[in-house]
């Protein structure tokens, strides 16, 4: 967490000794927009200098809800010159090497087109990071994979960039955020994840994004830590929306990740689901089994961040009724909320467990 | 099954207003004149539509009238037969959602004296929530003050979801009457439906909307602690009604987490939300979104860290549960007794 440690040891070089991790959200940085110039038209270069991203908030840049620190990032997390997230050498270095990372999943979030009102714009946008995520990360670095950046608001574009990836072992998981603008289990997103499906490739949802509606159901709150522990809410109201619409019954080999919204909430939100399901039932004759078992096999979450009860044994109960196999670990580099390998679990445990969540888990996911 | 305690104090029932008529008697001419002139229609919110399964047990429907409206009924089948010494009345009736402030303080007004007098009156083991037309904090002001005096209102009764979240500072004049006349404030399932009830739009499904519920809870919860009520009114209790409570221990611990990393923001909050979550918030225990083993539930309830937490509630005549079968099985007797008397009465200044 946000703990600022003056004397930081260097970071150490692979070491075999320490088990290897998977690292499922890493976010790479462009330094500045020029970055992405090569992969855009010139009309959206124009647009973009002219008018700016404009997603659905109220500021140019950054958001109503100050972060915590710039740019939400470790205070250490800076390469020289450039801004957190935007060096491949630094992050080797600070990242996969001090953690033995042999998989680094990429999730591209920042300003990325997904939320952007002009949604061609925003479509060339998602595309010209993909492009750029290639030549920048994926290329030079084979133990980074990226997730596809699709513009899921319109589906018939989020399917024409999953398809141009589709195959390409450099992109391991199609990537949406989770404040969508309309439920995300509706019928108008079904494309998206039936082109994942074919692909073989997971739907990860990485929290944040701007639907345009408050991330309270009463209201927008007025602080950035409600914002933050939103997050959780928010996801909640995702994995409802796909499980009560069917999704996973339409589409039975859909994977889906929940990216940064905690985890110790789905065992709660799954005993709500199946008590309603049982009350409820003349509303969805198109559920054929209870709302936990599709929650069971269809959804894995990474780790970042932990709950950390105060009892921490406790967070161990709440991984055993989601299983063991579901959990991702990741850091959420170069983000202030960091989780570290080292500590982040909070009690010795058994080894076939502690490599599922540390590597196995995703290596059986991604591949 | 659990056995239940007799003495019980159910805090969470629900009388329902039978029709829009039936208030005419308790506004003035000029509100009167007003609901027949414009035709107005009944003031059911669609957080219950009438025939959905969970708006009322199938046992507990009237024929032709809604469910709860009856006294008769209410006594044989929410009082009687879980030997229930007091019952708070909490109604749903939607004055809360009107647009206009004026109109909603007057339905207000005339939910609150239909209740005293149509079953308060009526029944000495009802206590009820004040209705307040929380559209202008202000005249929800007046209202609690008018009522304060009758001590058999012992709450003031809010939605969940509103215009803006529960802790904001424009809200906090209600507080502070709550607490000088020794009222808890129970804080009610339900939306005004001035926002979505989901951050991401309008949901297809009833299902979503009552799953939803327990995500408003959780975000206003994190508004009233972050906000700081509870340190510029520390003896304030807050109710949760109708929540679920299953969701709590998972919640505070997120939010204590970003409390740790992020307490610069809210420097007033001096204590962990779990700390004050403790001194400050009740829950009622329907409906119980329990694990499906008694194991799992007795795991639950040592996440929860505390006894003191949960409240006995029917939430009558809402399809929570089946029979007799109120609690939730496996709950320890020393604890039963906790949630059906000891909680409520250390939770209700005006029951102990």
């Amino acid at each position: 967490m946000n703990v600022q440690v003056k004397a930081r040891p260097l970071p150490q070089p692979a070491n075999q000794s320490k088990l290897a991790t998977a690292d499922c959200d890493i976010h790479p940085q462009r330094a500045s927009d020029k970055d992405l110039h090569p992969f855009l038209e010139k009309r959206w270069i124009e647009h973009m200098q002219m008018f700016g991203s404009r997603p659905r908030q109220a500021y140019q840049s950054g958001p109503a809800y100050p972060k915590s620190q710039p740019f939400a990032s470790r205070r250490d997390a800076w390469p020289p010159g450039g801004r957190p997230g935007s060096s491949l050498p630094f992050l080797r270095e600070q990242l996969l090497d001090a953690n033995n990372c042999v998989l680094g999943v990429l999730n591209a979030t920042g300003d990325n087109g997904q939320s952007f009102q002009n949604r061609a714009f925003g479509a060339a946008v998602c595309h010209a990071m993909n492009e750029w995520l290639i030549a920048e990360w994926l290329e030079p670095e084979p133990r980074l994979k990226g997730s596809i950046v699709v513009p899921y608001e319109d589906a018939e574009a989020a399917v024409a960039e999953i398809e141009r990836y589709a195959g390409d072992p450099r992109f391991v998981q199609v990537l949406m955020l989770n404040r969508t603008s309309e439920p995300p289990g509706q019928k108008r997103y079904w494309k998206v994840y039936e082109a994942a499906a074919a692909a073989g490739l997971p739907v990860g949802v990485h929290a944040f994004g701007f639907g345009g509606y408050p991330v309270s159901g009463g209201g927008w709150p007025s602080f950035y830590i409600e914002d933050m522990v939103g997050h959780a809410q928010s996801m909640q109201s995702f994995l409802t929306s796909m499980v009560v619409e069917g999704v996973f019954e339409r589409f039975p080999s859909l994977r889906l990740v929940l990216i940064e919204a905690g985890f110790a909430w789905v065992p709660a939100l799954a005993w709500r689901l199946d008590k309603l399901w049982h009350r409820l039932k003349a509303e969805t004759p198109h559920l054929k089994r209870l709302p936990s078992e599709y929650i069971r096999e269809s959804v894995w979450l990474t780790t970042q961040p932990m709950e950390e009860p105060a009892n921490r044994a406790h967070v161990l109960d709440a991984i055993d009724w989601i299983g063991w196999d579901r959990l991702l670990f990741a850091t959420d580099y170069p983000h202030w909320d960091y989780d570290d390998p080292s500590h982040v679990l909070p009690l010795p445990v058994p080894e076939a467990k502690r490599r599922g969540f540390f590597l196995e888990n995703a290596v059986a996911l991604y591949g | 099954m659990t056995a239940i305690e007799r003495g019980g104090i159910d805090c969470d029932l629900h009388p329902a207003v039978p029709n829009l008529k039936a208030l005419y008697p308790y506004l003035t001419d000029h509100w009167r004149d007003i609901a027949v002139q414009r035709g107005m229609s009944e003031l059911n919110s669609i957080a219950y539509p009438a025939n959905s399964p969970l708006t009322a047990r199938p046992d507990w429907r009237p024929n032709g009238q809604p469910a709860g409206s009856d006294l008769d009924l209410v006594r044989k089948q929410a009082l009687d037969p879980f030997g229930t010494s007091i019952a708070i009345a909490n109604c749903l009736y939607g004055v809360q959602l009107l647009f206009s402030e004026d109109m909603g303080a007057a339905f207000a007004r005339a939910v609150n004296d239909w209740m005293a007098k149509e079953w308060l009156d009526r029944e000495p083991r009802l206590r009820a929530s004040i209705v307040v037309p929380v559209q202008n904090p202000e005249m929800a002001v007046d209202e609690i003050e008018r009522l304060a005096p009758d001590r058999r209102f012992v709450q003031v009764l809010l939605l969940v979801m509103g215009d803006m979240p529960l802790g904001k500072r424009h809200y906090w004049p209600i507080y502070a009457a709550a607490e000088r006349h020794g009222l808890t404030v129970g804080i009610h399932a339900g939306s005004a439906y001035r926002h979505p009830v989901t951050p991401i739009g309008w949901p297809s499904y009833y299902t979503e909307d009552y799953a939803a519920q327990a995500t408003g809870f959780q975000q206003a919860l994190s508004s009233l602690i972050c906000e700081g009520v509870f340190v510029k009114h520390p003896d304030l209790k807050v109710v949760l009604l109708e929540s679920g409570f299953t969701w709590l221990p998972a919640h505070l611990w997120r939010l204590s987490k970003f409390w740790r990393g992020l307490r610069m923001e809210v420097p007033w909050l001096d204590r962990s939300p779990t700390e004050v979550v403790k001194t400050n918030v009740r829950l009622t225990i329907q409906p119980c979104d329990a694990p499906p083993d008694e194991a799992g539930l007795l795991k639950l309830l040592d996440h929860l860290e505390s006894d003191e937490l949960l409240l006995f509630a029917t939430d009558y005549p809402h399809w929570q549960f089946d029979d007799d079968q109120v609690l939730p099985s496996g709950l320890p007797p020393a604890l039963v007794r906790k949630i059906m008397i000891d909680n409520p009465k250390a939770t209700y200044p005006r029951l102990s």
